[in-house]
């Protein structure tokens, strides 16, 4: 038995939390630490890493929330990060959370786990659902064959989370009638391990236990066969490879090996229902999963949300900018009657118009938080990935990147977080990547205003053709992409379906919670900073915004501009659309009617440009990159300043590619006059 | 009696077949092996409609799975 390499400082204990997904593994975690959640990222990954207090009897238990994952090899980034922790960190006590309603498949990543070196305690979760399907366990029976703690839990209901950390506790104490059975691989390749282990002794570095190593390497683990390749000489790595490559369905016998324990561990302690009923979860699927059904049911789920958002986050948005921001503007300017003007101008405008521009940006992301949360809570998210994968797939992208690319519609913010329902960390920043091209309401607003001035009638016929054009563009970013990181290659679509269950508000509340908590800490921060850089720009050095700094880039981005027929003119109002993307209007309003009073900004800009540079200027504003906030989520998602500065460099160098081919093309057919 | 093997995209809903090969890499495989998919494990279809992705219950877990993928899984009907 392993020592636990971890000092234990006073009465502490850290315990991972690991768990296949759709097991209330968050739940759980939830219950256990409450508020006291600190939420990162996995160093150097873009994954989200959890982790949060919990006292027990005067312990204090790190909880470390462990990825999701369904078995331990290195399939996934996922996968590697919570064995990686495991191995090297060494925690006191692993906690294994395993749906009692599929118990033999769950048991698989237990089986995995028995063969790392941490103490193990079974946390058997939604009994209830389990007895609701007919299926009867007893953990004590359970507890007996797997020879380690076996605590039946209803985390949705508080059920059992005591009784989890007190079995925790004791095991975290004494370990010495902690005897659990571990599985073997299959009988006929018993011979093969043990050929590979002796090959391979003395050359595993460290944490690594060698009949782990040994195993993982029949199972073709492909991050473990680097490592002991580097680490053996040539003449014996070549002994090993010609072992693997003579037992290459080598797999399967590890993997029948574990289902075969896994069978002996629930013969008696499982009482299984006949097969053949029709469950609630089938009735719901013939039409939410159906190919036509399922479309309409997403759509109207889609409408309820983007409707809810409209009816209660406008007005709310509408009410905090009103009574809070340019109320709080007003505050600063009367309080501030005698100051100097650049004083004024910079709490005011830059400072207060950064800071407001986050805080109304809550109530909207609020609702589709919930709503995101609300939906994969209940075990629909699965479903809307099922139905949406086909038309994913021509994209390149998968399934579950739907729902939070279509909340883009309403907000790049959320779309952009949303991607962490994505699986696999290539198709998450694929999601994350291709989130800003969606034209969000921002956007939208933008082209309704600009759309009329520029095209009169024609205003709707435009609007629909640039919102197409930016998902034409979705489409082939999306596509070469795929093909530049992932090398094209398929990325095969299994995908659970979990059952449906109701909602738990403490989960979608505190998933709400984080991510709100999220967005003000982190973006807010870099919004502030980027919208008063941009409004001293806008002002230094001689007060006016002709004069200013960013009419000076606006003069020096002129030759890419006459390439689509825009003025300087056209490029700062692009330029200050980073900061909102409404910024557009006023700067334009300010710069087209500066110096004539009274003149309207649709009679200054209808006749300022030709059809065919309008059209361009349009389209540039659908795909140029998105606002400070959404970059701002970029960052913090992605974890990485240059994948972030990567989005920026794409979306400038699409938009303005699609600005000039439009501006092109207008002028061919005859549109430049 | 049993009959014959078929891919699992062939498997009509509401029959039941034994999993016999898993044809792919090993990636592939692991990945299947995960999710309940070993030889001889049985499984039930429960949605398919001859074109687009499947449902399939096997170990008590609903799986969805792209055609392509489903294709490379052959299984041994059982007898109705």
């Amino acid at each position: 038995m392993n020592e636990s390499a971890n000092q234990r400082i006073g009465n502490q204990i850290t315990v991972a939390l690991a768990g296949q997904p759709n097991v209330g593994k968050s739940t759980v975690f939830n219950l256990l630490t409450g508020l006291s959640q600190h939420v990162g990222n996995w160093p150097g990954k873009t994954i989200e890493q959890k982790s949060g207090t919990y006292h027990h009897h005067g312990t204090t238990a790190h909880i470390v929330d462990l990825p999701g994952t369904y078995s331990l090899t290195a399939n996934s980034l996922e996968e590697r990060i919570a064995r990686d922790y495991i191995i090297r960190e060494r925690p006191d006590v692993v906690v294994a959370i395993v749906d009692a309603a599929a118990l033999e498949r769950n048991l698989y990543l237990v089986a995995e786990l028995l063969s790392l070196p941490a103490p193990l305690v079974l946390g058997l979760n939604m009994v209830d659902v389990a007895e609701r399907q007919g299926m009867h366990i007893e953990p004590h029976v359970l507890q007996a064959a797997l020879g380690l703690p076996v605590v039946p839990m209803v985390a949705t209901k508080n059920q059992g989370v005591w009784e989890l950390m007190e079995a925790v506790d004791r095991v975290s104490h004494d370990t010495a009638d902690y005897t659990p059975s571990r599985p073997e691989i299959r009988a006929d390749h018993q011979a093969v391990l043990a050929h590979i282990q002796q090959l391979i002794a003395g050359a595993v570095p460290d944490p690594y236990p060698e009949d782990w190593v040994a195993l993982k390497l029949l199972e073709g683990d492909e991050e473990i066969t680097s490592m002991i390749q580097e680490r053996l000489d040539e003449a014996r790595w070549q002994e090993v490879h010609t072992v693997l490559m003579q037992h290459e369905d080598a797999i399967l016998a590890v993997a029948g090996g574990r289902y075969e324990w896994i069978g002996r561990m629930v013969r008696a302690a499982v009482v299984r229902p006949r097969m053949g009923q029709v469950t609630l979860t089938d009735r719901v699927d013939r039409y939410a999963a159906h190919p036509v059904w399922g479309l309409f049911i997403l759509l109207g789920m889609l409408g309820l949300v983007f409707w809810l958002t409209y009816a209660v986050g406008a007005p709310l948005q509408e009410l905090l900018d009103t009574y809070l921001v340019q109320a709080g503007a007003e505050w600063v300017r009367a309080a501030l009657n005698g100051a100097p003007a650049w004083l004024v101008g910079l709490l005011a405008d830059g400072v207060i118009g950064g800071a407001g521009m986050v805080i109304t940006f809550l109530p909207i992301l609020v609702i589709f938080f919930a709503a995101l949360g609300l939906l994969e809570d209940v075990g629909y998210m699965a479903r809307a990935a099922y139905v949406m994968d086909r038309f994913m797939h021509l994209m390149g992208l998968h399934g579950k990147s739907f729902l939070p690319l279509f909340l883009g519609f309403g907000c790049n913010v959320p779309a952009v977080m949303g991607a962490r329902v994505v699986e696999g960390q290539k198709a998450r920043l694929l999601t994350i990547l291709v989130a800003p091209l969606v034209p969000c309401t921002a956007r939208m607003a933008v082209l309704a205003v600009l759309a009329p001035i520029f095209f009169g009638p024609h205003a709707a016929l435009v609007s629909w053709g640039l919102v197409g054009l930016s998902l034409v563009m979705l489409a082939i970013v999306g596509i070469a992409l795929h093909e530049l990181m992932l090398g094209g290659e398929h990325v095969a679509f299994i995908m659970e379906l979990p059952l449906y269950h109701l909602p738990n508000a403490r989960t979608i509340g505190l998933a709400v919670w984080q991510r709100s908590v999220a967005f003000l800490k982190k973006a807010g921060s870099i919004i502030l900073v980027v919208s008063v850089v941009v409004w001293a720009l806008s002002v230094l050095p001689g007060g006016d915004i002709e004069s200013s700094y960013l009419a000076a880039i606006g003069r020096l981005l002129a030759p890419l501009g006459s390439l689509m027929g825009l003025g300087w003119r056209m490029m700062v109002a692009l330029l200050t659309s980073f900061v909102a993307k409404e910024n557009t209007i006023a700067t334009l309003g300010v710069l087209y009617s500066a110096g004539e009073e009274g003149t309207r900004l649709a009679d200054a800009l209808s006749g300022a440009l030709s059809p065919a540079a309008a059209l361009a200027f349009l389209a540039v504003q659908m795909l140029f990159i998105p606002c400070v906030a959404t970059v701002a989520t970029v960052r913090q998602e992605t974890g990485s300043w240059r994948w972030t500065a990567f989005s920026v460099a794409l979306l400038l160098v699409v938009s303005f590619a699609a600005g000039i081919v439009v501006y092109q093309g207008a002028m061919l057919v005859g549109w430049g006059v | 009696m049993s009959e014959e093997w078929v891919s699992l995209s062939d498997l009509a809903p509401g029959r039941v077949g034994v999993v016999r090969q898993l044809v792919g890499g090993r990636g592939f495989i692991s990945r299947l092996a995960a999710l309940g998919f070993t030889p001889g494990v049985e499984v039930t279809m429960v949605q398919n409609f001859g074109h687009g992705p499947l449902i399939v219950l096997v170990r008590d877990t609903r799986l969805a799975f792209g055609r392509g993928e489903a294709a490379k899984v052959m299984v041994e009907k059982a007898s109705e």
